[in-house]
């Protein structure tokens, strides 16, 4: 009898082995999984899921989060295999990258007609539809620039003065949205040339290129740095909590991108992805996005953020996405090629 | 009559072995399927183009002409070198403290000396941070040098690699002859000699051992360099780069290869110096008991506090600065670090996983390793299946962490694989958790098995027991303690590793390791703090409950060793 009994025992450990995976499988039953790939900030998605699953009880997001280069590099490595369903929160730009892969599926969300035409890709149905803008902006710790007897900076141009040596940490454009937007806005700006040599200039006192376009203004704030080019979320998030910085907005303008929503082609959820690109556009994911960014895809909903200033849409360069997605790969080499050396890592 | 009787016995007989050489083979092919054929996908991807076709050693020739490849390189070889050379000296005068003088305290000394097993690699970079940053408590001490870089690797690789250090060294500084000390004394040998003379040679092979642990453990480590690095580009960090960065497999696969090289040579080069390591104590021996000497031990307990309070040090800073509303401009006490749910790395959730992963591998890993041991030490069956158990059974010890979690990506994520189901989900962590600890695990149930006489099977077998009933009743029992090891010492390394499974880990099977090193890239460095103090409670209470447990069970099942 114990002999029967150890048998199974047996057989239940081999099984086991082999078998934990059951377990796991078992667990996603109930609701249908929508694989979502985004570079929304970990402190604003909480709200967004928990106000989508509100309003769709029967889809459940399974999130992977990372930096836009990293989501970027991530699709594009599984362009054959997609395990995304969505993309969403991801720069403009990286979309038009996928976009001139043909990775995108084209759908009209319900109440596409509401958003404004600057926030949707041209073609109908679109490839993309816009959620928020984002842009440059600078966090400059008072309280380390006393100590230091370092002067505020009011531009672009005056980050690559030899006063602030190891003074400023920006986010590498290749893992970073934030740190793309920072390089092509300057080569927009200023064209190629003088671009490249603005960031020469400005590479000799840039303390660390950081994986994450938050993490120059949180290191700023927590006065690791003086300087962190960064954005303005992240800056207004800080100064909120109590950060010593103020919110540097330079003269020149501001490069921004534009978070945005678009479904994978051959989504293993397709219902579940166009029921996010749904919501993405309605008045409550805008009101939601509203909260954490002053300009927003629906007209009347943006609102202005603390600490930043309410004419804040007209401080915005220009920015040709169709010039910045397809250079994008070629500025990033030459960039890796100039800086990398410097660079945090995972990048 | 006889005949008659005889027959069912000898049936039974034959299906117990047949039961064994089943159980031997499951766990041959099971060891085949999780080691020997990940890492050939992976060394085989090394030499194909992102298309799959064959392109002999291109990638490397790529990978070698990439500018800086030389610099990381040579930097990796520095930091192990030197993180091998400062570990293995502090934990050697550590452990001769712990073991040959009549200082104080050792029984806490050795406990705070293990305490960096209880967290992850990423914890001393935090710490660092908090204490010699730019904002750091003691940022005087660094006398302008910056933490960032090959000072803070290094600090940080002689804390996390401490530990083993001292294990190896105190085993080994134990076992001493007291004859030959004597002997040496009388002959009026000076003090220094005799040190020279009988204690470093006694001391030599573990000494070796120790340098190739610790070696090993720094050249492929990435928590540390990670948090703390800077620009100082390291090996285990472009792997890292490579793969999550760039989704670069093929690099990847590269670098790994490199990666497996030092390990594996260091690997076997140990294994040789072991080999030739004979019996220190004959039956003759008399163990070595050292004598009180006021100077010595005052000394050496001055430099062994002085070690535990830098340790502690790094701990309480991780600790503390987890209770710091926003360091350094507002000290208030604050608890919403711990609110990991609007952070990077998965939240809370990440945690529980982690607790539900490190108990999946602690009792299944045991299962595994126990059975497996037993069956290769003690069966007589099937001989090449339990000599490829014995095999692939060290493997995994001078595989990196990051090379086994790049091997698992190629061969699991193959769709033409049918173990495919498997990935991204938490069997695929547990496993790989498992595999990765397996050789350690394997080492000491199969220690503990030596010790125990062969005649039990024997006895057993003549008594038409059969075999699983022993293993259940005799050696399962008597091995408990060796049992126990085994799962705690896979339960805390799997809430701490964060190398194999951050390639592997899927968004609801974030891990609170994982967390750490996420919400560090993200600038949130308290909340990282934070997570990494929750994985050191929970494995400190776990060990805590461990040694209250072997207390009691000492008591009770192994009152026999007492007589």
């Amino acid at each position: 009898m114990w002999a029967i009994k150890c048998n199974k025992m047996l057989a239940v450990v081999f099984a086991a082995v082999f078998l934990i995976g059951g377990a796991g499988l078992a667990f996603a039953q109930a609701k249908t999984k929508v694989n979502v790939y985004t570079a929304l900030e970990a402190d604003q998605i909480k709200a967004y899921k928990d106000a989508f699953e509100k309003a769709y009880p029967d889809v459940e997001m399974a999130i992977t989060r990372d930096s836009t280069g990293i989501i970027t590099a991530k699709l594009l490595a599984e362009k054959n295999n997609p395990q995304a369903d969505i993309v969403w929160g991801v720069a403009a730009t990286s979309l038009l990258v996928l976009d001139a892969e043909g990775m995108l599926e084209p759908y009209a969300p319900k109440g596409l007609d509401a958003v404004k035409p600057f926030f949707r890709d041209s073609r109908n149905p679109p490839h993309w539809v816009g959620m928020d803008v984002w842009a440059a902006t600078l966090c400059f710790n008072t309280i380390e620039a006393e100590k230091k007897n370092i002067p505020k900076p009011e531009s672009w141009a005056d980050l690559a003065k030899p006063i602030y040596k190891g003074q400023i940490v920006m986010p590498n454009p290749a893992s970073s949205g934030t740190g793309f937007l920072d390089v092509s806005s300057w080569l927009q700006m200023m064209g190629n040339e003088k671009g490249w040599a603005f960031m020469d200039a400005l590479h000799q006192n840039i303390g660390v290129y950081t994986h994450s376009g938050s993490k120059p203004c949180n290191l700023a704030a927590s006065g690791e740095y003086v300087v962190g080019i960064s954005f303005e979320y992240r800056a207004s998030a800080n100064k909120v909590k109590g950060a010593p910085i103020d919110l540097i907005f330079p003269k020149e303008g501001l490069g921004y991108d534009m978070e945005a929503t678009a479904i994978i082609k051959g989504a293993k959820n397709m219902d579940g992805a166009k029921k996010l690109a749904d919501w993405s556009v309605t008045k409550e994911a805008n009101g939601l996005y509203a909260r954490n960014f002053a300009v927003v895809a629906l007209p009347g909903v943006g609102k202005p953020l603390e600490f930043v200033p309410a004419d804040f849409e007209k401080r915005l360069v220009k920015n040709d996405f169709a010039w910045a997605a397809a250079n994008r790969e070629k500025i990033l080499a030459e960039w890796n090629k100039r800086y990398n050396a410097k660079s945090e890592p995972k990048s | 009559m006889s005949a008659v009787a005889a027959a069912p016995a000898r049936r039974s007989l034959d299906r117990d072995a047949w039961i064994a050489r089943v159980a031997i083979a499951a766990l041959a092919i099971a060891l085949i399927v999780t080691v020997a054929l990940p890492l050939y996908a992976m060394l085989s991807r090394g030499l194909e183009s992102k298309s799959g076709a064959f392109v002999g050693f291109a990638n490397y020739v790529a990978y070698f002409t990439t500018p800086g490849v030389g610099r990381a390189v040579v930097n990796s070889l520095v930091i192990a070198l030197a993180s091998t050379v400062v570990t293995v000296s502090v934990a050697f005068a550590f452990a001769y403290g712990l073991t040959r003088s009549h200082m104080p305290c050792k029984g806490v000394l050795k406990a705070v000396a293990l305490a960096p097993l209880l967290a992850p690699s990423l914890l001393p970079g935090i710490a660092l941070v908090y204490l010699f940053g730019k904002q750091g408590i003691l940022k005087s001490l660094m006398f302008g040098q910056d933490i960032y870089g090959p000072i803070g690797i290094l600090l940080g690789e002689v804390f996390y690699c401490f530990p083993a250090a001292i294990l190896i060294l105190s085993t080994a500084l134990s076992l001493s002859d007291q004859r030959l000390h004597d002997a040496a004394v009388s002959l009026g040998a000076s003090r220094w000699r005799i040190f020279r003379t009988v204690t470093l040679p006694g001391a030599r092979y573990g000494l070796i051992s120790a340098c190739f642990v610790v070696f090993t453990l720094a050249i492929t480590d990435f928590g540390v360099p990670k948090v703390i690095g800077g620009w100082y580009d390291v090996l285990a960090i472009d792997v890292y780069k490579q793969v999550v960065g760039q989704q670069d497999f093929q690099k990847g696969a590269v670098v790994s290869a490199l990666l497996l090289l030092p390990a594996a040579l260091a690997f076997t080069a140990d294994f040789f110096v072991r080999r030739r390591q004979v019996a220190l104590l004959s039956a003759r021996s008399v163990a070595f008991r050292p004598r009180p000497e006021r100077v010595r031990d005052g000394l050496l307990f001055i430099f062994c506090a002085a070690v535990a309070l830098a340790i502690l040090t790094v701990l309480l800073t991780a600790a503390g600065a987890s209770f710091v509303k926003f360091w350094p401009y507002n000290l208030d006490l604050w608890l919403g670090h711990y609110d990991f749910n609007n952070k990077d790395g998965g939240g809370w959730r990440a945690y529980y996983n982690s607790v539900e992963m490190a108990l999946w591998t602690a009792t299944c890993g045991t299962a595994v390793v126990f059975l497996g041991a037993y069956l290769s030490e003690k069966s007589n069956l099937f001989a090449a299946g339990r000599a490829t158990i014995r095999f692939l059974a060290m493997i995994p010890m001078a595989v990196p962490g990051l090379v086994l979690g790049l091997a698992y990506i190629f061969f699991f994520n193959d769709p033409a694989n049918p173990l495919n189901v498997l990935y991204r989900t938490m069997a695929i962590l547990v496993i790989s958790t498992i595999v990765h600890f397996y050789t350690v695990a394997h080492l000491t149930a199969v220690t503990a098995l030596k010790q125990m006489d062969p005649e039990f099977e024997a006895a057993g077998a003549s008594l038409g027991v059969p075999w699983y009933t022993t293993f259940r009743r005799v050696t399962v029992p008597v091995a408990m303690p060796a049992v126990l090891d085994i799962s705690i010492y896979l339960f805390v390394s799997a809430m701490t590793t964060v190398s194999a499974v951050v390639f592997l880990y899927a968004p609801s099977t974030a891990l609170a390791s994982i967390a750490v090193l996420n919400m560090d890239d993200a600038g949130d460095i308290a909340p990282a703090a934070a997570m990494a103090m929750m994985i050191v409670y929970t494995s400190g209470a776990v060990r805590l409950l461990h040694w209250l447990a072997t207390r009691g069970l000492a008591r009770r099942s192994q009152a026999w060793r007492g007589r």
